[in-house]
C-alpha cells in the first residue's frame, strides 16, 4: 500500500532536514513545477487530480485554485495560507504532518503559491503546536537558504516569502475567512461569503487557503501525475488519507489509508478493536462537529460521500469512539461546551443557543433535567441548522447533538426520569 | 429597476439595494437589529430572515437573510412563510434568555426597538429556565449611561462609533455570550458623536444621561421639530419637553444635511433652557446705582418712557444666534442705518466676502449629504471637528468612496459593509488637511500642513495658482509647500467631485480669499468644485444677508455722542470685542435694553432686561452654512414662558409708534414683512408652511397619542381641566389630537407608525433608507449657484502682523464643549469643557522654561489672562494656540500677536 504522504515519517526520530529530504526526492516537484509548467499546468493538474480538501469540507482543490484572478497585475499582492490551526476536537493528524515532514508541506506550498502566483504566504499555525512550529522554522530557514524561497526560486523569476504565523488560540480561527480576520489582527469572527477568498481574501487581495494535508500532496501529485493520485483510493475519490482514532480502543493512532477503506477495517485492523470490557456503542467520524455513526453503519464505506450518505461527514477523518462505559449523555455535553465556549459571539443562534444546549445537558446529566428539555434541546439543534447561522461552527455542533439525540434517546430519558445519570 | 416577487407580489426594485431596504421603502416590515443604512449590512443578528425560492417549482425555499440579499432579477421571496416566522421568532427568544425583563423600569420602554422587533415576530411565552448572564456597567461619563444587561449584542455601537465616526475609545471585548461593549476603562467617551450611540443602541444599553435627570416616557413628550442652535451646520432635530421643561434633544432626519445622526453638543447642550441662570421675567433697573430687579410687565412701559418714541437716536445689535425674524424685527425698529449685525469687522466683512461670493460665482455650495460624495477635499484652516463637527463626520463617510468602483467591479455592493472595508484596508479618498494644529481627522488625512495661518493661507494661495495661472502667485520660497500644493493642485484637477472646505473660524482672511480662489480656479478649468465655508455660528450666514454694519461701527457711530437707546438682541457683546469698548458703547447709551436667554456680562448693563424664548420656546427660521433656511418650532408653551425675542421688539415698536403701520400678532405676520422688505427671503413664503396649513382638517399634534396626565398635571393649581394652549402661529398644535398621519418633513414632531415606538419608525417618514423624507427634505436653500459668473480673484494679504522675537503668534483654538455660549451653559457640557489653556510646542515650551501643566500669564494686546500650558508639537514653532471663549475667558481678537509672562 503506497503511504506518499507519511513514508517518510519515523515516529520517535526527528523529521528530515532539507539535505535528507531532498535525497528521497523531495524538492523534485518544485524543480518540475517551476521549470517546466507554467502555473495554469500545475492547477489544471490538481484539478484533473480532483484531490479534495483535507480539512474537512472537501472541497475540490483545483477548482479552489481556478477561481482566483491570473491577470498578471504584478502590483497587487496575492497570498497562499496554510491552515494549520487543526483544532477539531479529536483531530491529531496535521500535527503528525507538521511534526513528521514539514519540508513536504513548505514544498507543496511553493508549488501551490507558484500556480496561484502569489507572492507572500503564511502558515497559520495553531498555538499548542510549539514542536511544530521549531520544526517549520527551522525547516523555511533551510529552505531559504538553499534557494527554494525568496527571490527568483531555482532561477525561473518566481518570487516566495513564506511566514509562519503562531496563532492565539480560538477554534473559530480554523474556519479560512475568520483566520484571514485573525492573521490581519482583527478579531477572529467569519466573513460572509461571496466575496469569495479568491477575490478578496487576505488584505482584501486574492487568496487560497488550504489545509496541511491538502498542500501536503501537491509536490506528489505534481511528480505522479493526476491518474497515479486518483488509483491510490478504493473508491476513485482519489488519494490517501490520515485517518484517525482516539477512545477506548487498544491503538488509537494515525496512519495513511485509502480512502474507501470501512469503519470496521480502519477501528478493528489499525485501532485493534475496543480495550476489553468495553464494547463499541458508536462513534463520530471525522471530530467532534460530525453526526454519530452506530454499530449499523460499521461498514460504511470512509470517504466524502459515503459516509454522508449515511448522514454525517467524514470531516477530518478521525474518528472519536463513544464505548458503553461512558455516558452518552456527558459525551455530547463534553463537545457542546466546547462548541460554546468557542462561538465567536457573532450571530444569534451560536452565542444564545449553545449555551442553552450546555446548560439543559448539564441539567440532565446531574439528574435535575424536564422532559421538554429533550424538545428544546431538538428544538435548538434545528435552529443552528446551516443557513440560519453566519458559518458552520453552530450548525457543526449541532451535528453530534441531534445524533446524539436520536441514537441514544433512551439514554436521554433514563437520566431524566431516574434523575441521575445511569453511568455514575 | 428589476423584478421581484414578494410573497406572490410584483414589485420594481432597484439592484443596487438589499432585500431588506427595499422591503422597508415599499412598508412591507421585516424585523432586523444589526441593519442600520448609514452602516450598511452585516448579517449578524439573524433576525431578518426570509425564505428564498429558487424558482417558481421550488416549494421548500431556503432561509436567507434579507439584509445580505442582493436584489436581482427574478427574485422570489417569502416574507410570511411559516419557517421563516418561526425563525425570526426564535431569534428574540434565544435573544431573551439573557435579556433582563424590565420593561416597567427601563429607560428605553416605550421606545425600544427589541420591544416592537419582538410583537413584530410574535415571540412571547418563556421556555428558558436558567439563570441569565449579567455584566458590570461603566462610568461613560456625563452624556451617556451604560447598562449591559440589556444588550443582545447587535454590534451596531461599536460599528457605528468606530467605523462611522471614526472613534477609538469604544469596542467589543471577549467572546461568545460574554462579548462586552464598553471602553478598555470607565472614562467620558471621547468621540464626539457618542450620543448617537442613544439612538443607534436598539436596546436600552446606552441611554441619555441628561434624560434621565428629568426621565420622561416618549409616549408623554410634548415635541417640536426643531434645528440645532449651536454652530452653523443647522441639523435638523427633535426638542421634547414635559412639565414645562425642555427634557432632551433627539436627532430629526434630513437626508441633505444631518442624515440621522447629531453631534453631542447640538444633543446635550439644550441644558442652558432649564438652566437656572435663565432670566425669567422683565428686570428693570431704576436709576444708575440701583440694582436689576424683576418687575411686573405693565412697569416695562412707563419705565421705557420717551427713550425709543420717534426721532430719538437708538442703536440696535442685532445676532448671528437669532432668527431672521428677531434679527428683522430690531431692524424695523431702529431703522437699517442704526441696525448693526454684533459681529466683529473683521467677520462682518469675511462672512460678507464669501457670501457674495457664493451668490455671484458660480460656485455650488454643497448640503453635508453632498459633502459625502466628494472624491477630492481639501481643508484649508478649519477645526472642523470643532467648529462643525458633522461635516467631521460627512468628511470620514467621503473618504471611503475610493474603494466603490473596484468594490462594484468585484460584485460587492456597498450596501454589503464588512466586505467593502475589508477590500479597502486603509485605501481612503484623498483629503488634505492644512491647519495650524494636530486635528482628529488627521487619521483620514493624505497629507497634512501644518503652519502658521499665513502660511496657510500662501499654501492656499500657491495651489489656486497651479490649477489657474492665471490666479495670483505668492512670494514664499517654501519649497515643501510649492511640492505639496503642487500635488493638492493636481489632485483637485482630476476629480469628479472636489471639495474644498474653509471658514471664518480661523480669524486670518488669507486663508478665506486662497479658499475662494481654489475654487475659482477650479470652476474656470471646467471643474465640479463644491464649496463649503463654516461660520460661526447658526445664522451668521442668515444675519449677512440684512443691511447693517459691524460691531465696531456701532462703537464708532456712538464716539463722543449720546445714544437715546440701545438695544441688544440676544448677544453677549463682551465676546465680540474689547471689553474697554464694550463698556464705551454702554457708557454713551441713555437707556440699554438687551433681550437675551440667559444673565451674562451684557445682561448686567441693561437698564432694562426682557427674557427671550431659546429655539425651544419660539419659533423662527435660521439660514445655515449651505445657504438652506430652515426653522424651528416651539417645543415649550407656557403662561410665564419668555417670548419670542421679536414679539419684545414687536412691544417696542408698539411704544415707538401707538400707531405702527406694520403690526405682527402672528408668526406669519413678519414673516410677510420680512420677505416683502429683503426679497431675498421670498422662498420662505413660497416654500415653508404657514400657520394656517392642516392635515385633513387638524393641526398637526405635538404629542402622540398616548400622552398622559393632562387633566390631572395642574390638579395642584387647579382642578378643572385646563384648556389647551394655542399655538396660533404654526400648523402644530399642543395637543394629541388631529392626525398622527405623517406630516410634511419639516412639520415631523416625533416619529411613530403602528408597530413602530422606537426611533426606527423613521424609515416609514423616507423614501427609502438613506434617501430624502417624504415630500422633500425640510429647508428651503436660498443660494443657489447663477449663470451670471464675474469672479475675480482676491489677492493675497493678511492683516495679521508677524511675530516679533519674543512674541508668538496666537492662533484660535476652537473647543466643540466650551467655545460655543449658550451649550456652554448646560451642566452636562460643562463636565467636559477644560480650562483655558495654550498649546505650544516642547521646544517653544522650553524657550520660556515652561512644563505641561504649568500655568502661565498670555498678554495679547494689553490683555493679560492665566491659561495652563498644554505642549502639542503639531504646532509649529513660534505659534501658540489658545482655547477660544472658555468660561472666564475674555474677548481676545486672534490670530494675533501676543507675549507668554512666566508667574
Amino acid at each position: 500500500m503506497e503511504r506518499p504522504l507519511t513514508k517518510h515519517i519515523k515516529p520517535g526520530s526527528s523529521a528530515y532536514n532539507l539535505e535528507e529530504y531532498k535525497q528521497v526526492g523531495g524538492y523534485a516537484g518544485v524543480n518540475k513545477a517551476l521549470k517546466n509548467m507554467t502555473p495554469g499546468e500545475v492547477t489544471n493538474l490538481v484539478k484533473a487530480s480532483n484531490l479534495l480538501g483535507r480539512g474537512g469540507a472537501g472541497f475540490p482543490t483545483g477548482v479552489k485554485w481556478s477561481l482566483i484572478p491570473m491577470d498578471g497585475d504584478k502590483s497587487r499582492l496575492k497570498y497562499l495560507v496554510c491552515n494549520a490551526d487543526e483544532m477539531e476536537p479529536g483531530t491529531f493528524k496535521d500535527r503528525y504532518l507538521l511534526e513528521g515532514n514539514p519540508q513536504q508541506l513548505i514544498e507543496g506550498m511553493i508549488i501551490s503559491a507558484y500556480a496561484i502566483q502569489a507572492e507572500k504566504a503564511y502558515i497559520f499555525l495553531r498555538w499548542a503546536y510549539k514542536k511544530a512550529e521549531s520544526g517549520l522554522r527551522k525547516a523555511i530557514d533551510e529552505a531559504y537558504k538553499a534557494g527554494y524561497l525568496g527571490k527568483n526560486i531555482l532561477g525561473s523569476g518566481f518570487n516566495l516569502d513564506l511566514y509562519v504565523h503562531s496563532s492565539a488560540g480560538r477554534y473559530i480561527c480554523g474556519e479560512e475567512t475568520a483566520l484571514l480576520n485573525s492573521l490581519e489582527g482583527k478579531r477572529a469572527i467569519p466573513r460572509t461569503k461571496p466575496p469569495f477568498p479568491a477575490i478578496s481574501g487576505l488584505f482584501g487581495r486574492p487568496t487560497v487557503v488550504n489545509n496541511v494535508e491538502t498542500l501536503s500532496w501537491i509536490s506528489h501529485i505534481v511528480e505522479n501525475g493526476a491518474d497515479w493520485f486518483k488509483g491510490l483510493s478504493l473508491t476513485g475519490t482519489g488519494g490517501t488519507k490520515l485517518f484517525g482514532v482516539s477512545g477506548k480502543v487498544k491503538n488509537p493512532g494515525t496512519w495513511e489509508l485509502p480512502l474507501g477503506i470501512t469503519m470496521r477495517e480502519l477501528l478493528e485492523e489499525h485501532a485493534g478493536g475496543m480495550t476489553s470490557g468495553h464494547k463499541f456503542r458508536g462513534a463520530l467520524p471525522g471530530g467532534a462537529s460530525t453526526d454519530f455513526l452506530i454499530e449499523e453503519h460499521l461498514d460504511v464505506k470512509m470517504d466524502f460521500s459515503t459516509v454522508a450518505a449515511v448522514g454525517s461527514r467524514l470531516g477530518t477523518g478521525t474518528m472519536i469512539v463513544l464505548d458503553d462505559k461512558t455516558c452518552p449523555v456527558a459525551f455530547v455535553h463534553n463537545v457542546e461546551k466546547f462548541f460554546a465556549l468557542e462561538s465567536c459571539g457573532w450571530c444569534t443562534p451560536c452565542r444564545e443557543g449553545l449555551p442553552w444546549v450546555e446548560k439543559m445537558l448539564v441539567s440532565i446529566e446531574e439528574g435535575t433535567g424536564k422532559m421538554e428539555y429533550l424538545d428544546l434541546l431538538a428544538f435548538n439543534a434545528k435552529y443552528m441548522g446551516p443557513g440560519n447561522t453566519f458559518c458552520a461552527h453552530a450548525p457543526g455542533a449541532a451535528e453530534p447533538l441531534q445524533s446524539g439525540l436520536k441514537y441514544f434517546h433512551d439514554d436521554f430519558v433514563k437520566h431524566i426520569s431516574d434523575k441521575k445519570c445511569p453511568w455514575r | 429597476m428589476v423584478k421581484i416577487r414578494i410573497d406572490g407580489k410584483y414589485y420594481e426594485a432597484e439592484p443596487e439595494k438589499n432585500l431588506l431596504e427595499t422591503c422597508l421603502s415599499i412598508g412591507i416590515d421585516i424585523p432586523h437589529f444589526c441593519f442600520h443604512p448609514a452602516i450598511g449590512s452585516v448579517g449578524a443578528c439573524r433576525l431578518c430572515a426570509v425564505k428564498k425560492f429558487k424558482d417558481a417549482g421550488d416549494t421548500k425555499g431556503r432561509i436567507v437573510m434579507s439584509c445580505m440579499e442582493p436584489v436581482t432579477e427574478g427574485l422570489i421571496v417569502s416574507v410570511e412563510d411559516q419557517e421563516a416566522k418561526a425563525f425570526r421568532a426564535s431569534v428574540i427568544e434565544s435573544l431573551m434568555t439573557n435579556h433582563p425583563h424590565d420593561c416597567p423600569v427601563c429607560d428605553e420602554g416605550g421606545e425600544c426597538h427589541l420591544q416592537d422587533m419582538t410583537i413584530m415576530t410574535g415571540h412571547n411565552y418563556r421556555r428558558f429556565d436558567f439563570p441569565k448572564r449579567t455584566y458590570n456597567n461603566q462610568e461613560l461619563g456625563p452624556f451617556i449611561s451604560h447598562e449591559m444587561n440589556r444588550c443582545i449584542q447587535c454590534y451596531r455601537c461599536v460599528r457605528f462609533y468606530r467605523d462611522y465616526a471614526g472613534g477609538k475609545d469604544l469596542n467589543v471585548f471577549a467572546s461568545r455570550n460574554h462579548v462586552y461593549f464598553g471602553r478598555h476603562e470607565d472614562g467620558a467617551l471621547e468621540n464626539e458623536f457618542s450620543g448617537n450611540l442613544v439612538e443607534v443602541c436598539p436596546t436600552g444599553v446606552f441611554t441619555d444621561k441628561t434624560l434621565k435627570r428629568h426621565f420622561t416616557r416618549k409616549w408623554d413628550l410634548s415635541n417640536a421639530p426643531s434645528v440645532c442652535v449651536h454652530c452653523s451646520v443647522g441639523c435638523n432635530t427633535i426638542a421634547s419637553e414635559r412639565y414645562g421643561s425642555l427634557r432632551r434633544i433627539m436627532s430629526r432626519y434630513n437626508g441633505a444635511v444631518n442624515g440621522y445622526f447629531i453631534c453631542d453638543r447640538g444633543r446635550f447642550g439644550y441644558e442652558f433652557v432649564n438652566d437656572e441662570k435663565r432670566i425669567k421675567n422683565v428686570q428693570l433697573r431704576s436709576g444708575n446705582d440701583k440694582k436689576l430687579e424683576s418687575a411686573e410687565y405693565d412697569k416695562l412701559f412707563s419705565s421705557l418712557d420717551q427713550s425709543i418714541s420717534k426721532n430719538k437716536k437708538m442703536v440696535g445689535i442685532g445676532s448671528p444666534r437669532a432668527s431672521l425674524e428677531s434679527n428683522f424685527a430690531l431692524m424695523s425698529l431702529v431703522g437699517k442705518e442704526n441696525f448693526y449685525h454684533g459681529i466683529s469687522k473683521k467677520e462682518f466683512h469675511l462672512t460678507r466676502t464669501i457670501v457674495e461670493f457664493l451668490q455671484h460665482s458660480g460656485v455650488s455650495t454643497p448640503s453635508l449629504k453632498q459633502i459625502e460624495k466628494a472624491d477630492v477635499v481639501l481643508v484649508l484652516g478649519e477645526d472642523l471637528v470643532n467648529t462643525a463637527p458633522m461635516i467631521a463626520l460627512a468628511l470620514r463617510q467621503s473618504a471611503r468612496n475610493r474603494i466603490n468602483d473596484e468594490a462594484k467591479g468585484k460584485g460587492i455592493q456597498l450596501w454589503n459593509d464588512a466586505p467593502v472595508r475589508i477590500l479597502a484596508q486603509d485605501a481612503k479618498s484623498p483629503v488634505f488637511i492644512a491647519t495650524p494644529f494636530i486635528d482628529s481627522l488627521d487619521d483620514i488625512a493624505e497629507n497634512t500642513f501644518r503652519a502658521t495661518s499665513r502660511d496657510i493661507g500662501n499654501l492656499g494661495f500657491t495651489i489656486a495658482q497651479k490649477v489657474d495661472n492665471k490666479a495670483p502667485d505668492t512670494k514664499t520660497e517654501n519649497k515643501d509647500l510649492k511640492i505639496l500644493a503642487e500635488k493638492i493642485a493636481l489632485s483637485l484637477k482630476k476629480a469628479k467631485n472636489p471639495l474644498i472646505i474653509s471658514g471664518i473660524n480661523c480669524g486670518d482672511e488669507i486663508i478665506v480669499y486662497a479658499a475662494l480662489n481654489i475654487a475659482t480656479a477650479l470652476l474656470s478649468a471646467g471643474s465640479n468644485v463644491m464649496l463649503s465655508m463654516v461660520f460661526p455660528e447658526c445664522n451668521s450666514m442668515g444675519l449677512s444677508l440684512f443691511p447693517g454694519k459691524s460691531f465696531e461701527d456701532a462703537v464708532s457711530s456712538v464716539e463722543n455722542k449720546k445714544i437715546d437707546a440701545l438695544i441688544v438682541l440676544e448677544n453677549d457683546l463682551y465676546r465680540r470685542a474689547s471689553e474697554d469698548s464694550v463698556n464705551e458703547l454702554f457708557k454713551n447709551s441713555n437707556k440699554t435694553i438687551v433681550i437675551d436667554h440667559i444673565f451674562n456680562k451684557t445682561t448686567q448693563n441693561a437698564d432694562i432686561l426682557l427674557p427671550a424664548g431659546t429655539f425651544a420656546e419660539s419659533e423662527g427660521t435660521i439660514v445655515n452654512n449651505e445657504g438652506r433656511a430652515q426653522r424651528f418650532y416651539k417645543a415649550l408653551e407656557s403662561k410665564n414662558a419668555p417670548k419670542e425675542s421679536w414679539r419684545w421688539v414687536g412691544d417696542l415698536i408698539k411704544v415707538r409708534d401707538t400707531n405702527p403701520s406694520v403690526l405682527w400678532t402672528h408668526f406669519d405676520d413678519i414673516v410677510e414683512s420680512l420677505v416683502n422688505e429683503l426679497p431675498v427671503f421670498l422662498k420662505l413664503k413660497k416654500y415653508m408652511p404657514g400657520a394656517d396649513f392642516r392635515m385633513l382638517n387638524a393641526k398637526i399634534p405635538r404629542q402622540t397619542m398616548r400622552y398622559s396626565g393632562r387633566t390631572a398635571m395642574n390638579a395642584n393649581i387647579a382642578v378643572s381641566e385646563p384648556g389647551l394652549p394655542k399655538d396660533p402661529d404654526s400648523p402644530l398644535a399642543f395637543t394629541m389630537e388631529g392626525q398622527q398621519e405623517k406630516p410634511p418633513s419639516s412639520l415631523v414632531p416625533f416619529y411613530w407608525t403602528p408597530g413602530w415606538n422606537s426611533v426606527q419608525a423613521m424609515y416609514n417618514y423616507l423614501n427609502e433608507p438613506n434617501a430624502s423624507m417624504k415630500g422633500g427634505d425640510p429647508g428651503i436653500r436660498l443660494i443657489e449657484p447663477i449663470e451670471d459668473i464675474k469672479n475675480i480673484y482676491f489677492k493675497q494679504g493678511s492683516q495679521i502682523s508677524e511675530a516679533k522675537n519674543d512674541e508668538w503668534l496666537i492662533v484660535p483654538v476652537y473647543q466643540i464643549f466650551g467655545s460655543d455660549e449658550l451649550s456652554s451653559n448646560s451642566p452636562s457640557i460643562l463636565q467636559r469643557i477644560q480650562e483655558p489653556f495654550v498649546l505650544i510646542n516642547q521646544k517653544d515650551a522650553g524657550k520660556i522654561d515652561m512644563n505641561d501643566g504649568d500655568t502661565v500669564q498670555l498678554e495679547i494686546l494689553k490683555t493679560k489672562f492665566k491659561v495652563k500650558v498644554k505642549i502639542e508639537n503639531s504646532i509649529v514653532h513660534g505659534v501658540a494656540g489658545l482655547s477660544v471663549n472658555l468660561p472666564g475667558m475674555p474677548y481676545f481678537d486672534i490670530p494675533g500677536t501676543g507675549k507668554f509672562h512666566k508667574l
